[in-house]
């Protein structure tokens, strides 16, 4: 099984049947003009819940970001537009450029990891014995369930500064100066700490997807690889790093956009502090939005965002798409 | 034989190693919760709670206003599944079943929309429900929670309705049921399970939201468990007890529903929606 939706749960083989039983049938033909209409009464309340709740606070966010909206036009409702004085402050200040890079410095160091050990822990999952395989199942759904604003305060607790249970190991194995230390102080240490965390929760999803995909490899491949003469390192690069390449393709993708915008992790741990020195893009923008009370610029940065944001999402639908015609094609 | 009783021994050493690695924090988190303080705030951390005290739970519980919190939880996150169900099952039916013009659009329309950047969007959405004067409401929070979890909800269930064998339909609708019936009475029953999972799920994400409801919601009358447990640390300093008590009171549900999940989760069922 891959990462993705689009397929339905139970496998290609259903759907298929279900979709072409469709155009077949005969069917009388006043029914069949209600029945034309159908698919969409059907679908209205869905899409007009899209419009209304999803497109509307886009379209919104896009006509703010060209106005001026601080504190005082809040109070006394009045629209000021001001076009595109917001972007050009935001395009041509130092901030937005800063944060922009600490943002794909930081997701790439998360989602490389994530998807190194993510997939070393899937590896590993299809090589243990049944016990042990389920025993490690469990930590990583555990992990895996955690909520978020949960997991981010018991990662406060383990890295406090006093009586915090990392600081004390760390002061055990004779790293004296770490015993009262505190990771929220600096930049490095806190991202040092919000970057584990979101590992952490990611790497189950990787490995246990990984781990279920390893398992559809037909086991003829092994075989046929192991007639050739094939050792276990080449009958990895030759069967199963082919046959997983569209998986881990998507998953990049996919965790790519969940870390760049891990807006509560970084949020809830440190406000985006030291010194603002922690704001990545969504983070940035709520601070600059909310907490500085500037709407208009909150807005254009959360535009800016979210343009990088649609970029990255269509190439992921594309990808799944087209990996999904293809099976379709070779079914 | 040297080899290969080394390589039967390191994949069960890194697991267990691996083990601890994932339980520790959640344990640690349950550990705390049921120490008594002087454990807590020991030099020496004491590994395993030996005297189990409830006195963190009910610091934590005699918040002021916990069982509003509790109750606008359970009201914003159950309306929120209940409502997008309603809405996907009539999506997905039609998506599953029904052969139309721009079929496929609205399937990675509804892709995209399950990738909406909501943690981007929160000064827009402050600025709409602001201007209908609805800030400090369960409402909006509903709505857009509903929303959140509307597009998984309709690409879930469509698989699920596609797996139901659509002969057993037709068979209905020969023996004299109109289609509507066919699916009230055929297919419904036979979704069930799919209804339950996908509702399991969307109940976690609603359940976890925390962007949303901290800037809309100011008023403590009008907020939810994450709020409650996020300012936990504020409002009482360093009582990690309390702290502790608190985030295993809002995890446990999370975490029985995930691991009675867990075998769907396996099955890719959860692709996106799920993290928080």
């Amino acid at each position: 099984m891959t990462v993705q939706t689009e397929r339905p749960p139970s496998g290609p083989a259903d759907v298929r049947k279900a979709d072409d039983g469709g155009p077949g049938r005969p069917t009388p033909r006043a029914a069949s003009r209600a029945g034309a209409l159908a698919p969409y009464l059907l679908l209205l309340p869905a899409c007009a819940a899209t419009v209304l709740l999803l497109g509307w606070p886009l379209l919104k966010d896009v006509l703010l970001s060209f106005q001026n909206l601080n504190m005082a036009q809040l109070i006394q409702h009045v629209t000021e537009w001001n076009g595109v004085d917001n972007y050009r402050e935001v395009l041509t200040g130092e901030d937005f450029w800063r944060v922009t890079l600490r943002s794909i410095l930081f997701t790439a160091a998360n989602v490389v990891l994530i998807m190194v050990l993510g997939t070393l822990v899937g590896l590993l999952l299809a090589r243990l014995g049944k016990r042990m395989r389920f025993t490690l199942l469990l930590g990583l759904v555990l992990a895996w369930a955690m909520p978020v604003v949960a997991a981010t305060t018991v990662y406060q607790w383990l890295f406090a500064q006093r009586f915090g249970v990392v600081n004390w190991v760390l002061d055990k194995l004779g790293w004296h100066s770490m015993a009262d230390y505190s990771w929220t102080s600096s930049q490095m240490s806190t991202f040092f700490v919000v970057t584990l965390l979101i590992v952490w929760m990611s790497i189950p999803f990787v490995a246990i997807n990984l781990y279920a995909a390893t398992t559809t490899i037909p086991n003829e491949l092994y075989e046929a690889a192991a007639l050739d003469g094939a050792g276990g390192w080449r009958s990895f690069t030759t069967v199963t790093l082919p046959f997983l390449r569209p998986f881990l393709y998507a998953t990049t993708f996919l965790e790519i956009i969940w870390v760049f915008k891990a807006f509560v992790q970084v949020f809830t741990f440190n406000g985006g502090g030291p010194d603002r020195l922690t704001e990545i893009l969504p983070v940035y923008a709520y601070v600059e939005g909310v907490g500085n009370q500037h709407y208009g610029m909150g807005a254009a940065i959360a535009v800016l965002t979210i343009l990088i944001l649609l970029g990255l999402t269509a190439y992921y639908l594309r990808i799944v798409l087209k990996q999904e015609n293809e099976e379709e094609a070779g079914l | 034989m040297k080899r290969s009783l080394y390589s039967r021994i390191w994949p069960n050493a890194t697991a267990v190693v691996l083990f601890i690695g994932f339980v520790f924090p959640v344990y640690w988190m349950f550990a705390t919760a049921l120490k008594p303080t002087g454990d807590i705030i020991s030099e020496d951390p004491v590994w395993f709670p030996t005297d189990v005290t409830f006195e963190h739970f009910e610091t934590a519980t005699g918040v002021d206003h916990f069982w509003t919190y509790v109750t606008n939880s359970l009201t914003v996150t159950v309306l929120a599944v209940v409502f997008s169900l309603v809405i996907a099952l009539a999506g997905s039916f039609a998506l599953a079943r029904m052969r139309f013009r721009g079929r496929r659009g609205f399937v990675v329309g509804f892709m995209l929309a399950q990738m909406a950047p909501w943690e981007v969007m929160i000064i827009a959405m402050y600025m709409i429900v602001r201007d209908a004067s609805m800030l400090n409401s369960l409402v909006p929070l509903t709505l857009f929670y509903m929303m959140m979890i509307l597009p998984f909800t309709i690409l879930t269930l469509r698989g699920f309705v596609a797996a139901v064998p659509k002969e057993l339909e037709e068979s209905a609708m020969v023996d004299g049921c109109t289609r509507a019936q066919a699916f009230r009475r055929v297919i419904l029953p036979l979704l069930a399970p799919g209804l339950m999972s996908t509702s399991l799920f969307g109940f976690i994400t609603a359940w976890n939201e925390f962007a949303l409801v901290l800037v809309l919601n100011k008023d403590a009358e009008a907020q939810t468990l994450p709020l409650w447990l996020s300012g936990f640390q504020t409002q009482f300093g360093n009582d990690w007890g309390a702290t502790m008590a608190a985030s295993s009171l809002f995890a446990v549900p999370i975490l029985i529903l995930f691991v009675y999940l867990q075998r769907k989760a396996v099955s890719g069922l959860t692709a996106g929606a799920v993290k928080g």
